[in-house]
């Protein structure tokens, strides 16, 4: 049976503050982005994932990049850089948007919080260094670009993450909007809580000191309902909520226009313009663009991974494959990627090309599992 | 009574009367994780030593099986359509993967028997 390569690395892995314990766990440990992270711990990827959805679910995402943007001129300063409407963020809101370059292009996608005295700012580990200069590059003097090296970074996700929030935090943090901010103490740790999440699945993310992250995990850990869960499920759960993963469903060859953000650009900022790649969005906005990112539904049981072709009925090369794999809650193979715009039509048949044969799938509605986001407001 | 031969790219086959029953080792499954389809040979298929006879796809990657003998697949275990975790539960018997019948014997000199696998895959670490 042939066994997937061991990645050699030249650099010594970084690790998290949580390392001592995913080993401890028995966490199956895997080179991510520069960080030596738990994939799996040893319930295994299926059963980490619909443990997610059934309850509640611990990552360790420490290794994305926390930074905090200080200065009045913070939030119109961060408005040059991404189409996000920032100026309409209210205090302790946040919003998904991204690093555009000047083709439109995407160097990142991020989540932005606006705080008391500026911004707070997670991006991937994969794009921690050149995102941050690149604010450095392009934020003015007066903001400045904070990297948060000390803190750690967890997630909690599933229906009963709130439970456990409640029981921890006090029964306020039950109403805590989607979307929203609280420094709050939680199970006697002060941390930087958002209800947010990249699981389709309600959630929070829970920024703490790096010092406290491996005793507020612990504490969490200890919860009935929370087991904890590795970059595997993570994976598979973000791909069945059809949502993006830089380097693969997004970079600098896809426009948000292509990759079904536009609802990530306010009408004001699509008008305005004012960031980089804007007459290029407006350009595609006005006239349409030549692919889009589509959810695809193989048919049967065969995974069809990253870089699969996709072709139509008559077998003529329609696109790729960008995210694939086998969603546990979805009971099948899932994906998404880029189709020419007139195939992009959610029922339309295509074939995959999986080790050398066609294999039958259709163009799918995303996402391929109910998202679970807290409405109340 | 069968004899269980094993290859360092960790298939096992069970061999008695000529035909020999092919699967991976719990030591593969658990390298693998959650197996979550088989793609399995067709019956009648001749596959040569070392051929590429199966891919079991996890939730990760696709591996390959090999052949660990050449022969003909005679019988596909049809189980694995529907639950391919069997794969994970019972690697070493329910978990078998294709039956082949022995066009030479011999090539299973080339394998290890139950004591060198050991050893073998203690060295992996």
């Amino acid at each position: 049976m042939s066994q997937s390569p061991d990645a050699t690395n030249a650099a010594p892995l970084k690790t998290t503050p949580l390392d001592a314990l995913h080993r401890e766990l028995g966490g199956k440990m895997v080179p991510f982005a520069g960080y030596d992270m738990p994939v799996q711990y040893p319930a295994g990827i299926v059963k980490e994932h619909l443990h997610t959805r059934a309850k509640a679910s611990l990552f360790d995402v420490s290794h994305m990049g926390q930074v905090r943007l200080l200065g009045d001129a913070a939030v119109a300063a961060l408005e040059a850089l991404v189409p996000g409407d920032l100026q309409a963020l209210k205090p302790m809101r946040m919003r998904y948007t991204m690093f555009t370059d000047d083709k439109a292009g995407i160097l990142d996608d991020l989540m932005v919080t606006r705080v008391e005295d500026g911004l707070f700012v997670v991006v991937n580990a994969s794009c921690k260094e050149a995102d941050i200069a690149h604010m450095r590059a392009g934020l003015p003097k007066g903001v400045s670009v904070e990297y948060l090296d000390d803190r750690a970074l967890l997630a909690l996700q599933g229906p009963a993450a709130v439970d456990v929030m409640a029981r921890l935090a006090g029964e306020a943090v039950r109403t805590m909007p989607f979307m929203s901010a609280a420094d709050i103490d939680v199970g006697g740790f002060a941390c930087f809580v958002t209800r947010s999440g990249y699981t389709g699945e309600d959630g929070f993310e829970i920024s703490v000191a790096s010092a406290d992250a491996d005793a507020f995990a612990r504490r969490l850990l200890a919860e009935a309902e929370v087991e904890p869960a590795g970059l595997g499920a993570r994976d598979s759960l973000r791909l069945e909520a059809g949502l993006c993963l830089y380097g693969h469903d997004i970079d600098t060859t896809t426009s948000p226009i292509e990759a079904g953000l536009v609802w990530t650009i306010s009408k004001r900022r699509r008008e305005a313009g004012g960031f980089p790649g804007a007459a290029v969005i407006q350009d595609q906005l006005a006239n349409g663009v030549t692919r889009k990112r589509v959810g695809i539904r193989p048919e049967g049981r065969v995974v069809a991974r990253e870089h699969t072709a996709i072709v139509d009925a008559g077998g003529s090369p329609i696109g790729e494959i960008t995210s694939g794999g086998f969603g546990p809650s979805a009971g099948g193979p899932v994906g998404m990627g880029y189709v020419a715009t007139d195939s992009a039509q959610v029922g339309m048949d295509v074939s995959l090309l999986v080790r050398g044969a066609p294999r039958p799938a259709q163009v799918a509605a995303m996402p391929f599992v109910p998202h679970g986001y807290f409405k109340g407001k | 009574m069968a004899d269980i031969y094993y290859t360092e790219d960790h298939e096992w086959i069970s061999v008695e009367d000529g035909v020999g029953t092919v699967g991976i080792t719990d030591y593969a499954q658990s390298q693998l994780g959650d197996v979550v389809y088989v793609e399995l040979p067709d019956v009648g298929k001749e596959l040569a030593q070392k051929d590429e006879a199966a891919v079991v796809e996890s939730v990760k990657a696709a591996s390959d099986v090999y052949a660990p003998v050449s022969g003909e697949v005679v019988e596909v275990n049809e189980a694995l359509a529907d639950t391919p975790g069997t794969v994970n539960e019972s690697a070493s018997s329910d978990g078998w993967f294709y039956k082949i019948k022995l066009s030479e014997p011999s090539e299973l000199e080339d394998l290890m028997d139950e004591a060198a696998y050991q050893a073998f895959i203690e060295g992996l670490g």
